[in-house]
Formats: C-alpha cells, structure tokens, sequence
C-alpha cells in the first residue's frame, strides 16, 4: 500500500508499504529518517520515540496505515531553523549524556516534550518522564544532567528575554 | 471526591539536589580539549542530530535482506533440511545451509569449536541452520518458515551433574571434536595454589571459618543497538562488511577462512556501534551477511530483532561457587578455598580467558596466605557464554564479598573495617606469585567511600510514592520499608592476560589545512560507545600542540587495534596514538634542527607551534612542515604476561589491575520483597582520568549494570530454552531503578601505563552488586546467596535461609 | 494482509462484519509488538485511529461511558476524579509513550490477564458494561460475563468495543501492582479495591493470577458483611488488623496463580494478601477521613 503523511514538516510518500511494516520501519527505512532507533520494537526501550500530531510515542508500535496524513516529528526534527542544535540536543552533549548513543534519538524526544510540558521538572518528574526510556551506557546520571541542563539554559534564556 | 490517584508531592524546585548542581557546573567549566580535560565527543553532533549512521541504519541500492532459521532445540541431530519451500517464495534469492560455505565451517575467538551453520546437529537454543537472502525483511522471515528441517530431539544436557556425568548424559561436544586442552563436558580448567594451598594444618590456623554457595545467574549485555551489518560483494571477488563489533581484525581473522577468501578481500568497516559490552566480541550475522552477498552477488543487510539477539550472542557465565574462608579472632584473613563453575554453554567463546580470570581474581583485593582456587567452564547445551564487562570477576566478587560479610559479622568487626586489614597493597603478591608493582589502593577506596555522606533517611511525611519501592504501582506507602547499607571492593585485571601478545595499531599524520595543523589519526578500534574516539583526540592535541583532530573511521585498512573489551583500550590504543603522535613529534622537531639549527633538548610543541622551554615560541608548525605530511605508524605493546601454570596457577599472567569500592543504600520492601536502590556510591582509583566526564560515565554505566544484576537481569533457562527473550521479560533498569551515583576518583599514577592511566570500564561492574545485596542483608536479615535477587527471594523462597 | 482504514464506526462495524478474522488495532501496543516478532499475520488489520468517537468520553454523574481508545495518559489526566482505581492503575502501563496510544478497549481486546486496566474495572462493581457492537447492535456485557479464558473474551467474531461504562466512583478506590523493576513493568500480580459506601459494598479486582482477571467474591462478601454487621460504614471505626488480615486471606485464596517466568505462584499468592491488607487500609483510612470532614 502507499502512505502519504508529514515527516518533520514536509510531506513524505512510501510505496509498496507491507500492511504489517511499522512507522519505524518507514521512517527508517522507506523516507530516509533512521534517526528513530529499533532497539526493541515492542515499545520496551523508547528508542524510537518520536512525536505522532505532537504526542510522544513508540514509532516501533504505530502501524505506517495509521500515519497516513498525520504529522510525524522525530529526532531529525529537533533542531533550530537554521540548521543548529536545539536546546535538548545540545544539553546532552554538553552533559556527556551520550555514549553509544543509541538510545539518544528517543530520549531527545521525550525529554523535548517533557520540557515543553514543564519548564522545570523536579528530580522525580523527570524520572517519571524519562522511566520508558532505556539506557544501557550512561547510568542516567548524566541524562539527569542533561535535563537539568537544558531546564536550567530555557529558564535562564527566559529571564534574559524578560 | 476521594481521587487520591498517585500519591505524590512535587518536590520543590530548591530541593533539586545539589549533586546536579554541582554536575552544571563542573559541565561549564569542562572546556580543556587535551589529555585531562572533558571535550565533547567528536561524534556527539551526529548522535544528538540522529545522523550517526549505526550499523542497522545503513541502506544500499539493490540491497537484500538476510535472516537466519534457528533452532528451536537445544540439542538435536539434525536429519534433514529441505529448503525447496523457501526457495520457491517469490523475492527470495538465495537460501544456504553448511552445505554451501566454501571454506572452513568453524570458527571460534579462541576455539573453533563453532559451525558457521548447523552440520549435522544443534547444542542449544537458536542455533542457526540455515540462511535466507530475499528483498523484504517479511519476505525473508516467511520463506525461512518454509525451510523443513526434520530435527531428532536429544535430552538437553544442561545442568553441572549432567555436564560432569558424560557417560550418561552424553557429549556437547563429541570427545574426538575436542580443539583444545577441554575433555569431558569440561572447556577449560584453571587451578591456583599459593602458600601451602587449603590443608587441615591451614585450617587448623584459623578461629573462623565461613562457608557458603552462590549462584549468579546468566545475564545478558542488552546493548541497544541490535546485532546488524551491511555485506557489499566487491568486482575483486571479495566482499566490504560494514559491521557493529568489537575488533574487526578478530573479526576477519575468524571470517575469512569460512568464506573461503584471502584476508585482503574481506574488509571490515566500523559502522556505528550501539553498545557491546562483550556481547559483540564474537561472531554473529558478519559470516552470514557475507555468504548470501557472495552468493548473490547483491548487498545484504541483516538486522536481528531483539529477540533474535538474545540467541544471536553469548552471554555472562552463569556460576556456581563455593567458598570457604579462614580468618584469625584478630581479623587476619588465613586461607581461601574456592570452585567456580562456569556454564559455558555450547561453544568455547572466550571461556578459557573467563576461567582464568575467575581462577586468578576469585580470591579478591586481598592479601590472602593460602588460597586454592579452582575455576573450571562446562560445555552444555544452554546458551553460549562468553564476554561481558566484568569478564570472569564478576561471578567471584559475589561470592567472595559474600564472604567478606559473613567473616566479618562472625567476628563481631565492622564489615569495611575488616576488608581494610586485608586489602592488598602494592608490593604484595597475588596468588599467582605475580607481584603487585602498580599502586593497589585497596584500603583508602574503602575509606573514601565509607566517608562519603550517607544520603537523608526516608522522610515519612513525604507521599510521593516514586522515592518507594514499587514507585508508581503504590505497592507502599512506607509500610514495610527498611533502610539498609552495604559495601563492597572489587579487582579486575586490564588487558588481554596470560601471554597474550597484544598490541594495538595507531597512524597519526600531520598536515596543514587551510593554514591550520590538523592531526589525522587512522586506528582500528572500534568505538562503542565508551569515547575512545575523543580520548584520541586530546592525545593528538597534548602531543602535537594542535587544535583540530580529525579522526578516522576504523577499518581494517590498518592493523589491529585489538578488542574494545578487558578495559583495554585507552591503555593500549591511546597507547599507541600517543606513540604514533611523539614520533611525528619528533620529527618535526627534527625537521626544524635541520632547518634552523636547533640544539635545546627542551622543545616541544604548543598552540600550533615548536616552543622551547627556556626561549618561548620558536616557529609556526604550519610554517615548519608547509606543504608536507609526516605520517607516522606505530604498535603499542604492554608489557609482556605469561600463561598461568594450569595446575599451581603461577604466572605474571596480568598487565594491570583496576580496583573499584562502592557503597550501596538500599530501600527494601521486606513484606512485598520489593527493592529500591536509593544511592550507589563509587570510589574508583583511574591512575589519570584522560577525560574525567567520560571516565565517570563509564563508571555510573558500569555500577548500573551491576544493579541490574544484583535485582533484576537475567536469562531464565528451564530444559535450555530461554523463556525470556525480550525487553519485556528480560529487564534492566530504568531511570527510576537507578539511583543517584556519586563518583569520587582516585588518581594515583600507573608507572607502566601511559599516561599513568588506568583502565577503567569494568571495574565498577565487578564491585557493585555485591554492595547492592549486602545492603538487601542488611536490611531483611537473609542469606541471599542467589543473584538477581528477586522478589520471591525476599519473602517466600529465602534461598541460603536467614 | 490487508489494512482496513474505516473512517466512520458505522464503516468500522462493517468492515468488522465483512472481515471477522480482522484484528482490531488502535494503540497498538499489543497487536504492533505481535506483527513485528512474527507471532501473528491475521489476513487483516482493522484500524479504528480514524475512528474520532473511540477516543471521547462523557460523563452524566453516575457512569462514566469511557471510548474504547481514550489513551490511558488522557484518563489519568481527565479522569482521575470519577474513576481513581483506573487512573491509579493507568499510571503503571507501560511507559509515558504507551500511555499516550494503549487504552482500556485494547486491553479488553486482549483480555490478558495482566492487564493493568481489568483489577480496577472488576473493583468498580459488577455494574462496569463493556459495550460491544457489530452491524447486528449493541449490546452491554457485564464486566463479570467479559473475560472467558487465557487471553479470551466474550466478543462475537464481528463484535468491536465501543465504549466502556464505568459507575463513578462514590467512595476511596486503590489499586497496587507488583513488578520486578519500578518503572515499564508487567504485572507479576495486581490488586484493585474500591469501597462503594452507598451500596455498601466492596469491589476488588485481581490481576495476573489466575487464567483471568477475578474478583476475589468470598472477600468482597466477607467485608460486605463484617462493615454492614459492625456498623461501621456510619461509624467509621478502625476496621481492626483482624478484618484486614482476613480481607487478604479471601483474596489471596480467589487467586489461582502459576509459576511463571515473572514470578512464582507461592509468591502471587503471598503478595497479593499484602496489596489487599495494604490497599484496604489506604482505602478505609481515606473513608473515614471522608466521614470526619463531612460530618
């Protein structure tokens, strides 16, 4: 079957799509985004977060029929306009919260839209957000930082522009 | 309205703790780009844009997709295979058994004990028997259901009874198939005697005795990135592999006589790694990707599922141990008797090696008068077992820091206490009657970690049920809940050991670009994830003076850089970036005797510059080497091991030894058995942190996947067959499992190691769960004799007893 | 396979009639996860995510008519007042991305008897109706009459899940799981509770020990009637350790639990005793607070 939908703000086609085949798996493998990861493919690790009409899901366990037409957003999209690091992005590199960096994609999503929800999450917030995202390298310690990180840069950059 | 859903308050924005402000700040000022500072990994831009190409990401014009048929067996003789049902499927464009590799049809790291394909009959679970190449994943998987493969099913031979009763339950491995020393069901044995070993009159010495036996299960790497490769068929004959492993030259080496191929025509690229953590030191699909991509003569791709990679690489032995100690009233450790068995499953992997770690570590970081140790790894029919962080260490530390507990609790001593009288110093000899010529710190890690602050008790006005065990499935709401604190040291040794003749590979060449010295480093080492890549980096600046440093993709264009595993790499392949780099130094330096009549022995060079000590700046270096390059390649070699005596165990077998301590703070549910680990505390003694965020990276990794062996991961076998292979049932910890890990690193220089550095991957791995479990003792009063401990262990079960 | 994409429920029903064999998916935290490990290739799959009416839900002040798909973040967000055991237990699901796409229609669909969404369903009291609809109508299947065996439900072959009715809570609900780690866990076991002053009744639910999700009937009975006997629903007295320690006997002997790869069944059984003093104690506690403040 051929799926048509928006991937990072531009519409995208796949043909001979296999009625069974994932988002995931068109994203990564039909439209040219393998920044989404397929760790697990049974929404057991977060790596292939990605936002579906700006809600946060396991792309490993959306079937391509039911994007059809919808709005996709993944860690390719996470940048600034102009080709920068966005500011999830950025904190965790800056934090070293990167190592093999296979689960990176998906927490940057997860992270981006805790962060959007709530500007400055406690501690326990962002455990409680990030609790369907595994890692096997870091620890989470420096995820940790990361998002305290990039917390702390908005909320600063937020008193400067006020 | 009663909607009293989680019970929970959020914390204050001020209670942030202060261990991630400190974090902030040590991030802003981490902007040093040597050797010492914390640069931001060169492929970290890449990773955060999604962009980094991983292994499975890799995608050619008119490529195929391979997948393997596995056995459902663990042990069966294999009577037929008939593949005409796959071969009819339309898309699909080959299908092989053993019956088509053209050359050898076994490899093996250290045996070739391993058919690339089933001949004849399968030893365990997954055993691949057959090959499909078809040009959709679907298609693929469907023809590989059509494969008939008509199987006698043999009873599994799988317990440690079973593996040393041949006679009546049969061969792994028939005896005339035998590679190496093995015999019997057993792969490998290794004994250690030192002083006058364990004998009644030794016994006799001592006021104390403690016995036991542990049980660790088999747990499982869980790297992210699942097993995945792309084979191109080259015009030559050969074939270009890009591939996520661990060394690619031991990979060739392996491959190459199995295709049937020269090494020259199999070339191995480094693609991009998601984790490994021993899991990809050996084979999986790269002899397989490369037979259908021959046979085809089109590009394949194979990507196992997470499933598939549960079969698809071996795992951490599972070990059965017993121990028994000998102390004095005073506190004086008299003697260690230990057997470690080590189910090695099917196939040798690197069993030998984890045997001999087993056998020369399995007494501790203590100094020890009379030990025996024996260690030995069965062939069974359970799944393989082979390399994982930790590597042989980790079983023993369970069983000795076990010991430790005990030994201290019946003579009334504080448990650190009585690990700081025995710690070993440097001077001392280890049981193999190799001497300890590096700093061992034994005693002042345990100290230091004694002395961090203890994190506040749980506060009993606080709802918020995430801090609880159980969290957010309001399992408690402080009922039941006791505190417990426990501590733990761990030795591991570094690099390849027992006469191994390791080296590593570095090219370093410095050229001006665009005005600018750039160092171009070329090595093999495959980057997992642990950031060697930016370790070579500020190597290349500290030598060379230099700014920017591009560094290569691996590939097997130069030579080995030998195995990113043993906590080797920046000892041996920084090693020999840092050679490579002083001898283009050198050169330069010479380069400008030559030209400008230096004599001063006190040049170096600095900020893009040769720069004298006594007369400051001397010249550009872009100015000095104009339109030339000076290319350097070098081997870096330690200093040389020897094997270890099979039957006394003695040898210099070891290049270094790593030593960790840590503290564990633990919640436990003691009526649910639910556990919650509240901090994990490190003090690791690195020689010289080369990257300091880095090396407390791997330290805070390393203790976690101590964690999850301490309470949670593991394979569950029942008759050889794995019953939980996926990220549901085989689980490792989350954010929420994994507590706060604070670091405090030791830098106490190694004289023999570059840099004065130490390896420091594994070490954290080996000492932390044994501080996890003391701390669940401490706090329920049981036994705990069996990781991971689980609920049940807890409440019903109390293997080991109270 | 085929993928029928139904715009409408009317279009949804009768794809369902024309294809029965077709396998529901709307989250697909289940049906995804059995297509991409090859455990399932039904020779449909009906996706009901256009279906806008799934994901609506209202509320009149005594029931709560839940749509089949209302993701389980939007009932901790949206519903936690009306209907506390499942928000409570909404929040152990998975993880925050299966949240926003599983819902109570899938895990009814899949009837495994882990799913966290059955123990509060059953707790809430024997008037919970799955509403289940084909081309031939709807009809309301008791929550007690729904779950039939391992994985099995009493959903006719053209049958799909439209809604679900749910009474409002009128009293404390709670509800407990255990898992091997703290976080994106399937239950070992399960317990849901919910006390129901203005019947005077107490509904429990059971998850992950037994061949389907149960309640513990000589339990909620033995409350009923120890409560009604003693008076204190009006009263509002501690109920005692031994009522409580009874309540979680009954429960754990409803239980039927196995030994499994997640757990033992001596284990089910013994911490399933455990959630049920526990979550019993939580619930009264709160009731009697209730009672004080009101009075």
């Amino acid at each position: 079957m051929r799926v048509t939908f928006t991937a990072n703000g531009r519409p995208v086609e796949a043909d001979d799509v296999w009625e069974g085949e994932s988002l995931l798996h068109v994203l990564r493998e039909r439209v040219g985004l393998p920044g989404s990861k397929n760790a697990c493919e049974q929404g057991e690790c977060g790596s292939c977060t990605v936002y579906l009409d700006g809600v946060p899901v396991c792309a490993c366990l959306v079937a391509a029929g039911q994007v059809q037409d919808r709005e996709v957003r993944t860690v390719e999209g996470l940048g600034t306009e102009d080709g920068g690091l966005g500011p999830v992005q950025q904190a965790f590199l800056d934090a070293g919260a990167v190592q093999c960096g296979f689960c990176t994609p998906g927490l940057l999503v997860q992270t981006d839209a805790l962060l959007a929800r709530d500007p400055q999450p406690s501690d326990a917030d962002i455990r409680e957000a990030l609790s369907g995202n595994l890692c096997r390298c870091t620890g989470y310690e420096k995820i940790m930082d990361a998002v305290r990180l990039a917390s702390a840069r908005a909320c600063a950059g937020r008193a400067v522009t006020e | 309205m009663n909607a009293r859903t989680p019970r929970e308050r959020r914390t204050p924005r001020a209670q942030r703790t202060v261990q991630g402000q400190k974090n902030l700040q040590a991030i802003r000022q981490s902007n040093r780009h040597g050797v010492g500072g914390s640069p931001l990994r060169p492929d970290g831009v890449l990773k955060v844009r999604g962009e980094f190409a991983y292994s499975s990401d890799l995608w050619h014009e008119d490529m195929l997709w391979g997948t393997a048929l596995r056995s459902p067996h663990p042990r069966a003789n294999i009577l037929s295979v008939d593949v005409s049902g796959a071969l009819a499927v339309p898309g699909v464009f080959a299908v092989l058994t053993h019956e088509d590799i053209p050359g050898s049809k076994y490899y093996g790291l250290d045996v070739p004990d391993q058919p690339a394909l089933a001949i004849d009959k399968v030893r365990y679970q997954g055993e691949p028997v057959a090959l499909v190449a078809a040009d959709h994943p679907e298609t693929a998987r469907r023809a590989a259901r059509r494969i008939e493969v008509e199987y006698e099913v043999l009873t599994p031979i799988v317990t440690e009874e079973q593996c040393l009763d041949p006679r009546t339950y049969g061969y792994v491995h028939e005896p005339h198939e035998y590679r190496s020393h093995a015999h019997g069901n057993i792969c490998h044995e290794q004994r250690v005697v030192c002083g006058l070993g364990v004998t009644d009159e030794v016994r006799a010495r001592a006021d104390v005795v403690v016995r036991g036996t542990y049980e660790v299960g088999m747990q499982d790497q869980a790297f992210l990135g699942p097993e995945s490769g792309l084979a191109v068929p080259a015009e030559d004959g050969g074939v270009d592999l890009y591939i996520a492993t661990q060394w690619l030259h031991a990979d060739r080496r392996q491959m190459a006589p199995v295709l049937g191929l020269p090494e020259e025509k199999v070339r191995l690229t480094l693609a991009g790694v998601g984790g490994a953590f021993g899991g990809r030191e050996d084979l999986s699909m790269q002899i397989h990707a490369c037979l259908l991509a021959l046979r085809t003569g089109r590009p394949v791709k194979i990507v196992y599922s997470r499933d598939e990679s549960f079969f698809g690489h071996v795992h951490r032995h599972p070990a059965r141990m017993t121990y028994e100690h000998g102390a004095t009233r005073d506190g004086r450790l008299v003697y260690a008797d230990a057997r470690i068995v080590l189910d090695g499953g099917a196939y040798a992997s690197t069993s030998p090696a984890v045997v001999g770690n087993a056998a020369s570590l399995g007494h501790g970081p203590y100094a020890i008068p009379n030990v025996r140790m024996h260690a030995l790894a069965l062939y069974s029919n359970n799944p393989s077992c082979g390399a994982m962080r930790g590597f042989g260490a980790v079983q023993a530390a369970f069983g000795y820091e076990s010991q430790m507990d005990r030994l201290a609790a019946e003579l009334g001593m504080d448990p650190v206490e009585f690990r700081r009288i025995n710690a070993v110093r440097q001077g001392d000899r280890m049981p193999t009657g190799q001497e300890i010529d590096a700093p061992a710190p034994v005693a002042e890690l345990l100290r230091r970690v004694k002395d961090m602050p203890l994190p506040p008790p749980l506060d009993p006005d606080d709802p918020d049920v995430r801090r609880l065990p159980g969290a957010l499935s309001n399992t408690s709401h402080g009922e039941g809940i006791v505190r417990g604190v426990g501590y733990s040291v761990g030795i591991k040794n570094v690099g390849f050991s027992e006469g191994f003749d390791d080296y590593s590979t570095a090219r370093v060449r410095l050229e001006v670009i665009g005005g600018e010295p750039v160092a171009l480093v070329h090595t093999a080492m495959a980057e997992v994830g642990q950031g060697g890549v930016t370790v070579h980096a500020q190597i290349a600046r500290t030598e060379l003076g230099v700014e920017q440093v591009t560094i290569q993709p691996a590939d097997t264009g130069i030579g080995s850089a030998g195995s990113t595993s043993a906590s080797r790499q920046t000892y041996m392949t920084g090693g020999a970036v840092k050679l490579a780099a002083e001898a283009v130094r050198r050169a330069l330096i010479e380069r400008g005797r030559r030209r400008y009549g230096w004599t001063g022995q006190d040049l170096t060079l600095a900020g893009g510059k040769v720069v004298s000590a006594a007369a400051g700046p001397l010249v550009a270096v872009a100015d000095l080497l104009g339109d030339d390059a000076i290319e350097v390649t070098r081997e870096f070699r330690h200093r040389p091991t020897t094997p270890f005596d099979r039957e006394t165990g003695q040898g210099v077998g070891h290049v270094q030894y790593s030593f960790c301590a840590n503290r564990a703070v633990v919640d436990v549910d003691v009526e649910l058995g639910l556990v919650k680990v509240v901090e994990l505390s490190a003090v690791q003694d690195v020689g010289k942190a080369l990257n300091p965020l880095a090396v407390v990276g791997q330290i805070q990794g390393g203790c976690t996947q101590a964690l999850g062996l301490a309470v949670m991961e593991e394979i569950v076998l029942r008759d050889g067959k794995v019953r939980n292979a996926s990220f549901t049932d085989y689980l490792i910890p989350t954010i929420l499992d994994t507590p706060p890990i604070p670091v405090e690193l030791l830098e106490l220089p190694d004289p023999h190691a570059p840099y004065g550095l130490r390896g420091v991957g594994e070490a954290p791995t080996v000492s932390a769960t044994p501080s996890i479990v003391a701390a669940i003792r401490a706090a329920t009063g049981l036994a705990l004799n069996r990781i991971p401990v689980r609920p049940e262990h807890l409440t019903t079960e109390r293997p080991g007893g109270r | 396979m085929e993928f029928l994409r139904p715009a409408t429920w009317d279009e949804a029903l009768a794809a369902k009639a024309e294809h029965p064999a077709a396998l529901p998916l709307a989250g697909g935290t289940d049906v995804m996860v059995e297509l991409n490990f090859d455990v399932r290739r039904p020779p449909a799959v009906l996706d009901l995510n256009r279906v806008t009416e799934l994901t609506e839900w209202s509320d009149d002040g005594a029931v709560v008519r839940l749509g089949a798909a209302v993701p389980y973040s939007r009932i901790i967000a949206e519903l936690s007042g009306p209907l506390p055991g499942l928000a409570l237990a909404a929040r152990t699901v998975g993880s925050p991305q299966i949240r926003n796409r599983g819902s109570v229609g899938g895990n009814l669909g899949a009837a495994s008897p882990a799913g966290d969404a059955h123990p509060p369903l059953l707790a809430a009291g024997r008037d919970v109706f799955v509403e289940a609809a084909s081309v031939r109508g709807t009809r309301l299947i008791p929550i007690d009459d729904f779950y039939t065996g391992v994985k099995r439900n009493s959903l006719a072959a053209d049958e799909l899940i439209r809604a679900v009715r749910i009474p409002v809570a009128d009293g404390p609900q709670q509800f407990s799981k255990i898992g091997t780690r703290n976080a994106m866990v399937i239950a070992v076991c399960a317990f849901g509770l919910a006390l129901h002053p203005r019947t005077g009744t107490v509904g429990t639910g059971i998850g992950s020990a037994a061949p389907t999700p149960r309640r513990a009937a000589e339990a909620e009975e033995y409350l009923r009637e120890t409560l009604a006997g003693r008076g204190l629903w009006r009263s509002g007295e501690p109920l005692g350790t031994e009522v409580v320690r009874r309540f979680g006997e009954l429960v754990t002997a409803a239980a039927a639990p196995i030994d499994d790869v997640r757990g033992t069944a001596d284990y089910r059984r013994h911490a399933l005793a455990v959630m049920a003093r526990r979550t019993l104690t939580w619930a009264w506690n709160d009731y009697r607070e209730q009672i004080r403040s009101a009075a």
